[in-house]
């Protein structure tokens, strides 16, 4: 009898080659995806004169700068996806560029063309690799130097990280989304209250997520502090994962099942740590401040530093001054100057249905844009008429990519403009020098889009499926 | 990249926490080639409006052109997986960023171009932020010490025992890696055997 063991733990052993004195382990890599950001990596490479260990388990994909529309911003960006694409070229890596209908966001078109799967280790040059994990895999995160070891080598070294489970019991309330449990843990826990640790999300309410609200839920796991989040495979992933063009087939795909049903961690594996949250208590969530752990229920007010524990004081004091936000003010009713619906935490094909439910027959009070996750969901939402709900409400409707997430293609919020946002991060400046970014569902964003203020999307859900 | 075992220089402080990686480096400008320098970049928005720099801002004062430390609060950079951030505060002169805690992808790449990432208690790094105020203060770091001295005072920090070796000699990883060519070639073969599932199918 081997000891109990968990997810994260059962996959980790599988892939360790080396174990140094210091504890770190040399890790197998299985799946490596590179952006536009790995220009720095590519460079150390040419530097060496190494070549790309495993081009086969490597894939290229522009995101971060691909404009949205029509070309690029400035011939800096242009130059950034020419130099993915010719450093992919010589490498022999596959290549998902502009125009290509596999491109999107990585951690969209990752799971969308099976490229993740259970049971993997998976890097990117990219935080939110933590997204992968929603399929049973260990997927963190790395910087410029380790994109660079992982290209040369395919392994990279890592300290095993401490264990922490949270646990989503009971139900989730109507209109109630995996953004609302993210935001709402990252507010309880704190920006670093996972840190060092590889989360496991289980309970009911987790299992009753489709695949794509445990990505959004996974995506988050940074915003916490976490190495890296995951959800134990199960029928949803199965089914989520049959028949997509990566995943194996005939009798690998029944060899993969059956080493997949033993992934889950084992009922008496010890987790370092144990959170519960009862998911009948999580309300519709949003952001009053710069940083994801300012996260409060839509009926609340603005924090007061006066009132805040005296190591929060500070902080809430700049956050709010940034914000241009008053203390004691509702939440609700903040008129906000536009919306943007995107990014790989919520521009799944689900996402944009979220929000088309609420947007349908209205139209919105400011203007805003919607970027699906990838071309595929951009076709699929086009199919189900999902683009012109949104156009028909007065938003624009644009390509995939990283847009106003993080506005390195161009797509920026003005200084000063209030943003509702279905993004991950709402530090300084994150949409744009000066820009004030609320994080919230897709669905919050609609109703925020629909009301020109912070809304409570409950009240408009009335007769509507949610 | 050279290694470094002790350095003395200005500590400069921002009485910030969670100073996240899109502020040490604003995102636009991530397109520049490293080989132009980056330090100019770093904390750009905290430190310039309209390109002129913004009086006052610890980076922008006089004692901050040849500060080698910076102090700060908890979660240092926190974010995004840039390492860019890094490169700013490397090529800005900063060898040591001294913080309650790190942001564990930002630590990493810290080391990886030999800036120390010391973990110092809530209560050092509150002393030596009332002592750099608005200038700076001189400070001597010793990696193979497990302490740094400011003035009289002498400070604890804590660095993991690897890492201070990779700084210290200026270590990459690939060089450590190379050794285990054999123990990586022979887990492929297995791998292979083991999982043949894993490896990427064609796609369609
Ligand atoms: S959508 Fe935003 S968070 Fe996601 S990969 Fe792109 S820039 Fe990063």
């Amino acid at each position: 009898m081997t000891a109990p063991r968990t997810l994260y733990q059962k996959i980790w052993d599988a892939h360790v080659i080396h174990t140094r004195e210091d504890g770190a382990d040399l890790l197998w890599v299985d799946r490596h995806l590179v952006h536009e950001g790995s220009h720095h990596a590519f460079a150390r490479l040419a530097e060496r004169g190494l070549r790309v260990a495993e081009p086969g388990l490597t894939t290229g994909v522009a995101d971060h700068y691909v404009p949205t529309r029509g070309t690029p911003a400035s011939e800096a960006i242009g130059r950034m996806i020419a130099t993915l694409r010719e450093n992919c070229a010589r490498h022999g890596i596959r290549f998902f560029g502009q125009r290509d209908p596999r491109q999107g966001i990585v951690h969209v078109v990752g799971p969308e063309q099976g490229l993740t799967l259970p049971g993997l280790t998976m890097v990117c040059g990219d935080s939110h690799t933590s997204t992968h994990g929603a399929l049973g895999a260990i997927a963190f995160g790395i910087g410029a130097t380790e994109v660079a070891h992982v290209l040369a080598t395919q392994t990279i070294w890592q300290k095993p990280a401490r264990s922490l489970r949270l646990t989503f019991d009971g139900a989730l309330g109507p209109g109630i989304t995996a953004k609302d449990m993210a935001l709402h843990w990252i507010a309880r826990l704190g920006s670093g209250g996972a840190q060092g640790h590889a989360v496991e999300y289980a309970g009911s309410a987790v299992r009753a997520l489709s695949m794509e609200g445990r990505l959004t839920l996974c995506n988050l796991s940074i915003e916490g502090g976490a190495r890296c989040g995951m959800v134990a495979p199960d029928d949803t992933t199965f089914a989520y994962l049959e028949g997509r063009s990566f995943v194996p087939d005939g009798p690998h795909w029944e060899a993969a099942r059956e080493a997949w049903s033993d992934l889950p961690s084992d009922a008496d594996a010890a987790f370092d740590r144990d959170v519960t949250i009862d998911a009948a208590e999580i309300e519709p969530t949003v952001t009053w401040g710069t940083s994801p752990e300012d996260a409060l229920p839509i009926g609340a007010t603005v924090p007061d530093p006066d009132r805040a524990a005296t190591d929060r004081r500070d902080h809430i004091a700049r956050a709010l001054d940034y914000m241009g936000l008053s203390a004691g003010r509702p939440l609700s009713g903040t008129p906000i100057d536009q919306v943007f619906i995107g990014s790989c935490t919520n521009a799944r094909i689900e996402d944009l249905r979220e929000a088309a439910s609420v947007l349908a027959g209205r139209v919105a009070k400011v203007p805003g844009l919607v970027s699906p996750g990838s071309a595929l969901v951009k076709q699929v939402a086009e199919q189900e008429g999902l683009d012109r709900v949104f156009r028909d409400a007065g938003l624009t409707w644009v390509e995939a990519g990283c847009s106003m997430c993080v506005g390195m293609n161009g797509d920026i919020v003005p200084p000063g403009k209030r943003c509702a946002s279905t993004t991950n991060r709402n530090f300084r400046g994150r949409q744009g020098p000066g820009a004030r970014t609320h994080l919230m569902s897709p669905a919050m964003v609609a109703a925020a889009a629909v009301t020109g203020e912070l809304t409570d999307v409950r009240f408009l859900l009335t007769g509507r499926a949610a | 990249m050279s290694g470094w075992r002790t350095h003395s220089g200005p500590a400069v402080g921002l009485d910030q926490h969670g100073i996240d990686t899109d502020q040490l480096i604003p995102a636009r400008f991530m397109s520049t080639p490293r080989t132009e320098g980056y330090g100019r970049f770093l904390l750009h928005d905290q430190r310039f409006e309209e390109g002129r720099p913004i009086p006052g801002h610890p980076l922008n004062t006089a004692d901050a052109e040849d500060a080698r430390f910076l102090i700060a609060r908890r979660d240092f950079g926190v974010g995004s997986s840039r390492e860019a951030a890094v490169y700013a505060l490397v090529d800005f002169g900063i060898r040591a960023v001294i913080a309650p805690s790190f942001g564990d992808i930002f630590a990493a790449n810290a080391v990886n171009n030999a800036l120390a990432p010391l973990r110092v208690s809530e209560a050092a790094a509150e002393s030596l932020l009332s002592l750099t105020g608005t200038g700076a203060t001189e400070l001597h770091v010793d990696l193979t010490a497990t302490h740094m001295n400011a003035g009289q005072e002498k400070i604890a920090f804590a660095l993991d025992d690897h890492w201070r070796t990779k700084i210290i000699n200026g270590w990459d990883d690939i060089d450590l890696t190379g050794k285990h060519q054999g123990a990586i070639a022979a887990y492929r073969e297995a791998d292979m055997v083991r999982r043949p599932w894993a490896v990427v199918a064609r796609g369609a």
